[in-house]
C-alpha cells in the first residue's frame, strides 16, 4: 500500500548520536545530503576551473557559464556595487540548486524542503542585508520605508505597510522555497502511490502525470534556486543603492 | 469498465488521504527534534562551500575568463595592426608597380627615341653618301660625256683616215677629215635636236 507521502521528509540519525552539551547535532540524512551537494558542487566547479585552456571543454564551459550567469544576474539586479557579495550569492545559488536537484533523485532527501533550513538561510540574508544597509547609509537606511511621492495623508499607512513587507521578507523567502519543494515532492509521492494502488489497469494516467510532474519539478528546482538568488540580489540592491 | 476505473481511482485517492491522516502526526518539518542539527550542518557545509568557492575556485574561474577576454582583445588588436600593415604594404606595392610601369614606359620611349635617332642618323649619312656618290658619278658621266665626244671624233678621224688610206691609197690631211667629222657630228646633233 502507498506509504505516507510525508514520510520522505523524515529526518533520521545516521550513525552515532553526537551531543554538544545538551544539544543534539547528530549526523542525519539531511546532513548527508548537504555534504553530498557541497562536495558535488566543489568537484564539478573545481574540475571546470582546473583547466585553463583558451577554448574550454564541457566541464570548463559549465563552470564558466554558471559563473557568468550568476555574475550577470547580480550586475543586472544590484549593479556593480554588489561585486563583493558575488561569492556569497554564487554559493547560495549553487547550494540551493544542487540541494533541489539532488532531491529529485528517488529515495533521496530534499534538504530545502525543510523550513528550518530555508529559514536559516533567509534569516541570514535578511540580517546581513539589514546590517549592510545600515553600514552604508546609517540611519538614512530607514528612508527605505518612506517612498517618495506619497501624499502626507497616506504616509503613516504606507510606512507601516513598508515595514511589514520588509519584515516579512525572510518569511516569504524561506516559505516560498520550502513550500515549493515540499508540495512538489508530496504531489509526486501521491501520484506514485496512485500508480501502485491502481495497478496495471488504471495506473497509466497517474504514471503519465508523474512523468510530467518530474519534468515540472526539475524546472521548479532550478527556478526556485534562481528566484532565491535573485531575490537576495534585489534585497541587496535595496541596501546598496537606496533609491526609493 | 471506465466507470470501474474512475471509481477505483477516486477510491484509492480517498484511501491514501485516509491513510495519511491516520498515520501522520503533521509535517516532519515542524518536528524540532533535529532542527539544531540541521542548522549546525547547514552552517558547516554552506560555510565550507562559501569559503572554498570564494578563496579557491571562483578566483580561478574569473582569472580564466579574464585571461580569455584579454587574450581575445589582444588578438583583435594584433589582427587590426596586421590589417593596417598589410593595407600599407598594398599601397606601397601599388606605388611601386605604378612607378615601375612609368619607368618601363620611359625606358621604352627612350629606347624607341634612340633607335629612331639612330635610324635617322644612319639614313642621313646614307643619303649624304649617296648624294656624294651620285655627284661623283654624275661628274664622271659628264667627264665621260665630254671626253667621249672628242675620243669619238679622234677615233672617227683615225678610222676614217685609215679607211681612206686603204681605199684610196694615199694620205689625206688629217685636218680635213676632222673638220668633216665635226660637221657630221654637228649635223647628227642637230638632227637629234630636231627629232
Amino acid at each position: 500500500m502507498a506509504a505516507n507521502p510525508m514520510n520522505q521528509f523524515n529526518v533520521y540519525r545516521i550513525g552515532p548520536e553526537i551531543k554538544l552539551g545538551n544539544v543534539d547535532i547528530s549526523f542525519t540524512n539531511a546532513s548527508l545530503f548537504m555534504v553530498i551537494s557541497t562536495i558535488a558542487i566543489l568537484i564539478v566547479l573545481n574540475l571546470g576551473a582546473k583547466k585553463k585552456s583558451l577554448i574550454p571543454d564541457k566541464l570548463q564551459l559549465l563552470s564558466e557559464l554558471t559563473y557568468s550567469f550568476v555574475s550577470k544576474m547580480i550586475s543586472d539586479t544590484a549593479g556593480t556595487k554588489a561585486k563583493p557579495y558575488f561569492s556569497f550569492i554564487f554559493s547560495l545559488f549553487m547550494f540551493v540548486l544542487f540541494c533541489n536537484m539532488f532531491g529529485m533523485i528517488p529515495y533521496s532527501f530534499t534538504v530545502t524542503s525543510h523550513i528550518i533550513v530555508t529559514f536559516v538561510l533567509a534569516a541570514f540574508i535578511f540580517i546581513g542585508v539589514t546590517i549592510i544597509g545600515f553600514i552604508k547609509h546609517g540611519l538614512g537606511y530607514l528612508k527605505l520605508f518612506v517612498p517618495s511621492g506619497v501624499p502626507m495623508v497616506l504616509l503613516p499607512l504606507i510606512v507601516v505597510i513598508e515595514i511589514i513587507s520588509y519584515l516579512s521578507r525572510p518569511i516569504s523567502l524561506s516559505v516560498r522555497l520550502f513550500a515549493n519543494m515540499m508540495a512538489g515532492h508530496t504531489m509526486m509521492k501521491v501520484f506514485g502511490g496512485f500508480v501502485v494502488s491502481l495497478g496495471i489497469v488504471g495506473g497509466w494516467l497517474p504514471l503519465s502525470f508523474s512523468v510530467a510532474l518530474t519534468g515540472l519539478e526539475i524546472l521548479v528546482a532550478f527556478l526556485q534556486a534562481y528566484v532565491f538568488a535573485i531575490l537576495t540580489c534585489i534585497y541587496l540592491n535595496d541596501a546598496l543603492n537606496l533609491h526609493h | 469498465m471506465l466507470k470501474k476505473i474512475i471509481i477505483k481511482f477516486l477510491f484509492s485517492f480517498a484511501l491514501i488521504t485516509k491513510v495519511q491522516s491516520a498515520e501522520s502526526g503533521g509535517m516532519p518539518q515542524l518536528n524540532p527534534e533535529f532542527w539544531i542539527s540541521q542548522i549546525v550542518w547547514l552552517v558547516i557545509t554552506f560555510g565550507a562551500l562559501y569559503i572554498i568557492l570564494s578563496k579557491v575556485i571562483l578566483p580561478k574561474i574569473s582569472d580564466n575568463l579574464e585571461s580569455r577576454r584579454s587574450q581575445i582583445l589582444e588578438n583583435i588588436e594584433i589582427a587590426e595592426k596586421q590589417r593596417e600593415e598589410s593595407e600599407d604594404k598594398i599601397k606601397k606595392f601599388d606605388k611601386i608597380i605604378l612607378n615601375s610601369k612609368l619607368e618601363a614606359k620611359n625606358l621604352f620611349n627612350e629606347a624607341r627615341q634612340k633607335v629612331l635617332d639612330d635610324i635617322d642618323k644612319k639614313r642621313s649619312e646614307l643619303e649624304k653618301n649617296l648624294e656624294k656618290e651620285i655627284e661623283a658619278a654624275e661628274k664622271e658621266i659628264q667627264n665621260l660625256n665630254k671626253n667621249s665626244a672628242e675620243n669619238i671624233k679622234k677615233i672617227a678621224t683615225e678610222t676614217s683616215s685609215g679607211l681612206i688610206k686603204q681605199l684610196v691609197g694615199e694620205e689625206i690631211n688629217k685636218e680635213n677629215i676632222s673638220s668633216i667629222v665635226n660637221d657630221l657630228t654637228n649635223n647628227s646633233k642637230e638632227n637629234r635636236k630636231n627629232v
